[in-house]
């Protein structure tokens, strides 16, 4: 067992494949840290995805393509533990929108920036 | 509350209580206030770093896509075979006012980076680019995950201190004093009690002495004709009566 935790990504094509090349990337025969999200794919299997992700004790961090978390929210608002973190990060096709960020508008609701 | 015996003992335990009580909050008071200062920063923090991410992400994408231009496309090669993490996140704790945080920290495990014969063909340097930008969004999302996690734990920790402080002020602290005000009204009600008490002891004891000294002056009363009685017994013999003795 390597010493910190690994990076998950759960997201469409372009972003996984950015993030693979930074280097996050992990796979062996318990499987891989990352979702490649396609038109095709089914709803269930990312939520079967998110939840093995942040089951395992050696992801720390889970990010998530904005427009797959918003797909996922039922799922995602069940989800309250601190670690692995789900931060949701913008897309290509799809523009980072703070209004539909959970902890940005507690964040807005927070500094009084209006929200919720 | 009633279930106190109002002793001066308990008393004095009660106000140890209620002191402690006070400390307790004025305490508590304090670390949500410096957990509300340190929130209030990782908040303006946050919002800051996601608008921050927002353009580092649109430029991440757009070299993305120009390397795709260049190189053809190379994403199915990126995700394919096994690989081993080359970043890992560090996970420290950072401590404010007791509150333990958690805080990532970026790992490079070393290992040698997988795809490097990737865009040999052509597009070589785009891909260097590209892998240069994520890793750039990558540090600033790992900064943000630190932050976030952070963020939602001094808020659950905030609602937390809070929570007591308020039990504190409003529970606490007031059944406190009202089992000082039962302990004290019961003491002064006992203080009474005994003050009739005495009174009327006292009373009673005025109104025996009175009678026995009736009592006595009614016995000197009929004592005394008693003693005119002796009186007249040695009356009766006059001196004046006698004869002289003549030796």
């Amino acid at each position: 067992m390597e010493v910190g935790k690994l990076v998950a990504v759960i997201g469409d094509e372009d972003t996984v494949t950015g993030f693979l090349l930074a280097g996050v990337g992990h796979r062996n025969a318990q499987g891989s840290n990352f979702l490649i999200v396609k038109q095709d794919t089914q709803l269930p299997q990312i939520e079967d995805a998110f939840r093995t992700l942040s089951q395992r004790d050696d992801v720390g961090i889970i990010l998530i393509n904005q427009h797959i978390a918003n797909d996922i929210r039922h799922v995602l608002k069940d989800y309250n533990a601190t670690i692995p973190t789900v931060l949701e990060i913008p897309s290509k096709e799809h523009p980072y929108d703070p209004e539909q960020d959970y902890i940005m508008q507690r964040v807005n609701m927070f500094l009084g920036g209006g929200g919720v | 509350m009633a279930e106190v015996p109002p002793t001066r003992m308990n008393q004095q335990i009660f106000k140890g209580k209620l002191k402690a009580a006070q400390g307790g909050h004025k305490l508590l008071k304090k670390k949500a206030d410096a957990l509300k200062v340190k929130f209030r920063d990782y908040a303006k923090n946050i919002s800051e770093t996601k608008s921050g991410m927002a353009t580092d992400a649109s430029s991440a994408f757009f070299s993305l896509t120009q390397a795709e231009y260049a190189a053809g496309n190379f994403k199915q090669k990126v995700a394919e075979g096994s690989m081993n993490a080359r970043i890992r996140v560090g996970a420290g704790v950072d401590n404010v006012a007791g509150v333990k945080l958690p805080v990532f920290t970026k790992y490079e495990t070393g290992a040698v980076a997988d795809n490097q014969s990737l865009g040999l063909v052509g597009g070589g340097k785009k891909i260097v680019a590209v892998r240069e930008k994520f890793t750039v969004l990558l540090d600033m999302l790992i900064k943000l995950a630190s932050l976030q996690t952070s963020f939602v734990t001094l808020d659950e920790a905030l609602k937390v201190t809070n929570r007591r402080v308020n039990a504190l002020e409003n529970v606490t602290i007031p059944k406190i004093e009202g089992v000082l005000a039962y302990i004290g009204r019961e003491l002064d009600e006992l203080e009474r009690e005994d003050f009739t008490r005495l009174k009327l002891v006292q009373g009673k004891k005025e109104q025996e002495e009175k009678e026995e000294m009736k009592k006595k002056e009614a016995s000197k009363a009929l004592k005394k004709p008693g003693k005119e009685n002796s009186a007249d017994i040695t009356a009766a013999f006059d001196a004046t009566d006698d004869e002289d003795v003549v030796f």
